[in-house]
């Protein structure tokens, strides 16, 4: 009777900056793929997240970062959510990043960030195919 | 307590976590049984068998009436007083993707990173009660954790979504100026089922005229309606007619609960003392009266129902018989040789042989 695993994801806005339009974006599209987004609006800190990253047993954690802070943002959360023995959980997100930036991310164990322009169909295919890799695995 | 299945080495694992107090394990658990993965049932088997512990606060009312604001101001006054707190907030799963987005926690930040405080939203999944389908169940994990408030959201009602009175020792009814008059009041549904009665956002106009016209509702409700007294200021003729004519019975009743209509203003905190002291109030009364082992006992009884519903339906389903009895019965029903009684009848009979 258990029906297909629903993919909960937590949608992030991490930091000062006040640009959520694209949070927003993301998290509604997320829903309308058919996944659980939590959302928890503006201002958030890197421990915030990660409570609630472990409060929900999400699969999933999606940042917003549009301060350039991504450098430091992305390792924290990072390395706070394998603290909690949350380490199986996906760190992905978006916003302006430079490609050498991501790549330097990528290598530090961030999934796939996205770029201005990315359609969220790309955001939604990565997500899924993610899940389904790991629960078939 | 007897085993109801060999809990498989997984559930094991995650039992023994649970137990030592590990907010990642209470979240998994959560996440086993919102999803009924294998294991589930002895899961909660276990984990309920100290039996209900924690006071279950329930918090229902229509869309934007500041709910998750006034959960979140309560949480704080408990964690002030050094109270541990879990929450589970519900919003609604779209009936078309599937999908949810799940925003009380927005509301919730201020209480975020307490490590005191446990937040989880649950979206219905189809449910239409107002809460998702396995949240009474959920509640139940926190109580098991060692929670001792656990407060309850609803997502946003209109006037039928009642499943809360089976999940909550207390109901707390929040209402906002624009909610409507006193003939919504008089209606059936969300209206008769509040323990104490919230109109937020009171800084709006309108608020005392609703808070007035909610008293004289109850009031009729009471059949106390002789005078535009509230009931809990000064005198209330009614009730002093009503004690009068059962002072000789041998029961010494008590009183029935005289339904609080309060105000608060969840952003400025103001109001929310009140309303906790109300909560506490009223956990006095129903253990009093004898109405706290009442409602558990009913919650137990529907609970029960509600398992064997379930369980039932999965055995039901699952049949290979009942799967071929099913797809020949729809042939002959298009044939015209058979209608969906007699495919049904012949369904029961199978499963009861």
């Amino acid at each position: 009777m258990s029906e297909e695993r629903k993919i909960r994801i937590l949608v992030a806005k991490p930091g000062l900056d006040g640009h959520d339009r694209g949070a927003k974006v993301i998290a509604s599209a997320f829903r309308d793929a058919g996944l659980e987004v939590i959302y928890t609006g503006l201002h958030q800190t890197p421990e915030m997240i990660v409570s609630a990253a472990v409060q929900e047993d999400v699969d999933v954690v999606a940042m917003s970062v549009l301060s350039g802070a991504h450098m430091t943002l992305f390792p924290r959360v990072k390395k706070l959510l394998d603290e909690a023995g949350a380490d199986h959980v996906l760190l992905t997100g978006g916003g302006i990043i430079p490609e050498d930036d991501v790549a330097a991310l990528e290598a530090q164990g961030v999934g796939r960030l996205f770029g201005p322009g990315t359609p969220t169909s790309a955001a939604i295919e990565y997500v899924k195919e993610w899940f389904s890799a790991q629960n078939t695995a | 307590m007897s085993r109801i299945e060999t809990l498989d080495a997984r559930t094991v694992e995650l039992l023994a976590r649970f137990r030592t107090g590990a907010v990642p394990a209470l979240a998994r658990a959560i996440s086993v049984v919102e999803g009924q993965r294998p294991g589930f049932q002895a899961l909660l088997h276990e984990v309920m068998a100290s039996g209900p512990q924690a006071r279950r606060i329930g918090f229902t009312g229509p869309p934007g009436a500041g709910k998750s604001s006034l959960v979140a101001a309560a949480a704080t006054t408990y964690r002030v007083r050094d109270e541990h707190v879990g929450v589970v907030a519900v919003d609604p799963t779209s009936p078309y993707s599937g999908g949810a987005l799940l925003g009380d926690r927005i509301r919730m930040n201020d209480v975020a990173t307490d490590p005191g405080i446990f937040i989880r939203s649950m979206a219905t999944r189809g449910s239409l009660g107002g809460l998702a389908t396995t949240t009474k169940e959920v509640v139940d994990l926190m109580d098991g954790f060692g929670f001792a408030r656990i407060l309850i959201e609803t997502v946003g009602v209109g006037q039928t979504e009642l499943e809360i009175t089976a999940a909550a020792d207390t109901v707390v009814v929040v209402l906002v100026p624009e909610s409507g008059d006193a003939i919504q009041a008089m209606k059936a549904g969300l209206m008769e089922i509040a323990d104490v009665f919230v109109v937020n956002k009171a800084d709006r106009p309108g608020s005392a005229r609703l808070v007035k016209e909610l008293r004289q509702a109850l009031h009729l409700r009471a059949g106390s309606a002789l005078k535009d007294i509230p009931a809990h200021h000064g005198v209330d003729l009614g009730r002093a007619l009503k004690r009068e004519r059962t002072t000789d019975s041998a029961a010494q009743e008590v009183e029935d609960w005289p339904v609080p209509v309060l105000t608060t203003n969840a952003l400025t905190n103001e109001g929310v003392d009140d309303l906790v002291d109300a909560v506490e109030r009223h956990r006095s009364w129903l253990v009093e009266s004898g109405q706290l082992e009442e409602r558990r006992r009913d919650r137990a009884e529907g609970r029960v129902r509600d398992v064997v519903n379930r369980e039932l339906q999965r055995i039901t389903w699952s049949s290979d018989e009942v799967r071929r009895l099913l797809g020949e019965g729809v042939l002959g029903i298009a044939g015209g040789e058979e209608t969906p009684y007699s495919v049904a009848r012949r369904i029961t009979d199978a499963l009861l042989r």
